[in-house]
């Protein structure tokens, strides 16, 4: 009994865990199919985009902009112990468009998009809105998580694409201004550089991102517990799993796409 | 007409209605009371399938209210939720049209926002209250757009959910004139869940006491004070004293 009571407990963790996948991955489908099936709700999509694809603007490009400065530094500080210096602004640019704009892009609009919508969809259903809905004949998931995800899945792309070009804009800054490169030699350096697939892989990236950042904040608000403390717990455990899912489909990408 | 039988609803250990009987005859007003945590709002929110019985039949016009065209039924519904349950994003004229602004029921939009003006009216509100957001509005005013929103579609059946809960004695008297008003004029059949005596005075043609899962009394208001049921009169009268314990 003491020997097998660590092994149930571990069971049991194992078991939560995987009907926690069960259920998100059942929530993803639903959301999937209701994509292409009408009613639409034009309004609540063009608000989602404004919310997640303009509003995140200046964080994305700030967070670019610093990103690529400081890797524009250590790939220079690095590269000068194999007399490699010159290499710093094709790889900035494909550090940026491959894994860094994407990435650091996604975790910035995870933070401040699902925890957004995880906050007021929670707060919807605490408040007895998202009941409100059903009995108004509006099915919650069209009405509410449609709209997000594919405003999500639709605009990360061009923040990425925003973020990568603020990112090499910020390497080409530190690249003239401190390392002592010519302007016209490091853009030339970077677009000549530069491959198609190189930006593809990173925008479809972050269209997957997109879908994990709007997925998580609405599973998360939908199943929030009650009270103000239940939204919290729903918010943090929102942030918390597009993080990691973030991070964890960007492995996996990375190595679909580029791992041979 | 609305009708329970045997319904059943666990949430985990804990049994919260254990075989409730009801029969809501079409255009009367029935009240449920019962104390906190008795599963009064269960029991609404099953009718309207929000939640769904363990066991037992519900119907409505004799039609299981789980099988056909959800829409459709819905759309016979109206409910005015505890704390209002407003779209806090839409403007006050959007939530009380929001029915009328989509599905089966969908109108032009000056119309939908005219009918909606209307009804705001109808609850004592100004016009220019419709232009503004929830949020920017009183307890007492978000109930009435609440109630505005119930009738909006013109609804056979409204449920009422504690709907003078958190306001003053003057605001639950006015909410009470209203309810019982509008469902006289609309001959709707209405459901109401509420510890509030005088809105179970002002409103009730019928009363239901909810206790231990079951319909503990049921009967014209007008028998409830001369019942001899000791928790009904424990139950209007407030005793902490009685059958039903007061820590729970």
């Amino acid at each position: 009994m003491i020997l097998t009571a660590p092994l149930a407990a571990l069971g049991r963790v194992v078991l939560d865990a995987l009907a926690g996948i069960g259920r998100i991955v059942m929530f993803a489908v639903q959301v999937i199919s209701h994509i292409v099936r009408p009613p639409f709700y034009p309004r609540e999509f063009m608000t989602a985009l404004l919310q997640i694809g303009w509003f995140s603007l200046p964080v994305v490009g700030m967070t670019a902009l610093f990103t690529g400065g400081a890797l524009a530094l250590q790939i220079y500080a690095g590269g000068a112990r194999y007399g490699a210096e010159a290499a710093v602004p094709s790889i900035t640019a494909i550090g940026m468009v491959r894994e860094l704009g994407p990435v650091l892009g996604g975790l910035m609009v995870a933070a401040r998009v699902t925890s957004s919508i995880a906050a007021e969809i929670g707060t919807m259903k605490v408040t007895e809105q998202i009941d409100a809905l059903t009995t108004l004949s509006t099915n919650p998931l069209k009405y509410l998580a449609v709209p997000r995800v594919v405003a999500a899945v639709l605009v990360m792309p061009v923040l990425v694409a925003v973020g990568d070009s603020v990112g090499i804009a910020g390497g080409w800054l530190v690249g003239i201004n401190q390392l002592g490169f010519n302007s016209s030699t490091y853009i030339k350096n970077t677009v000549s550089f530069l491959q198609f697939w190189d930006v593809g892989s990173g925008l479809v990236k972050g269209a997957a991102f997109g879908f994990i950042i709007a997925l998580m904040g609405v599973y998360h608000g939908m199943n929030s517990g009650r009270g103000a403390q239940g939204v919290g717990t729903a918010t943090k455990s929102a942030v918390v799993a597009a993080s990691v899912l973030i991070l964890a489909a960007n492995f996996l990408l990375t190595r679909v796409f580029f791992g041979s | 007409m609305i009708e329970l039988s045997g319904v059943h609803k666990a949430f985990g250990s804990n049994k919260v209605l254990q075989g409730v009987d009801l029969m809501i005859p079409k255009g009367t007003s029935m009240v449920i009371i019962g104390g906190s945590g008795t599963g009064k709002s269960v029991l609404l929110k099953s009718v309207l399938g929000l939640i769904r019985p363990d066991r037992g039949t519900i119907t409505l016009d004799g039609q299981d209210v789980t099988k056909g065209d959800r829409d459709a039924f819905l759309g016979r519904f109206g409910m005015l939720f505890q704390g209002g349950a407003l779209f806090d994003s839409l403007r006050v004229w959007e939530n009380v049209a929001f029915r009328l602004r989509q599905g089966a029921q969908k109108r032009p939009k000056d119309e939908a926002r005219a009918i909606a003006i209307e009804k705001l009216r109808r609850v004592g509100l100004k016009e220019h209250v419709a232009d503004q957001f929830p949020g920017e509005l009183s307890g007492g005013m978000q109930k009435r757009v609440g109630l505005a929103r119930a009738i909006a579609a013109e609804p056979e059946i409204i449920f009422f959910d504690e709907p003078t809960t958190g306001l003053d004695p003057i605001m639950s008297g006015v909410i009470n004139d209203l309810i019982r008003e509008i469902v006289t004029e609309m001959g709707a059949t209405a459901m109401t869940i509420t510890h509030d005596m005088s809105s179970v005075r002002a409103i009730a043609d019928n009363v239901a006491m909810l206790h231990g899962g079951v319909v503990r009394w049921t009967g014209p208001v007008n028998e409830m004070d001369a019942t001899s049921d000791p928790y009904v009169q424990q139950f209007i009268h407030g005793r902490a004293e009685g059958p039903i314990e007061s820590v729970r």
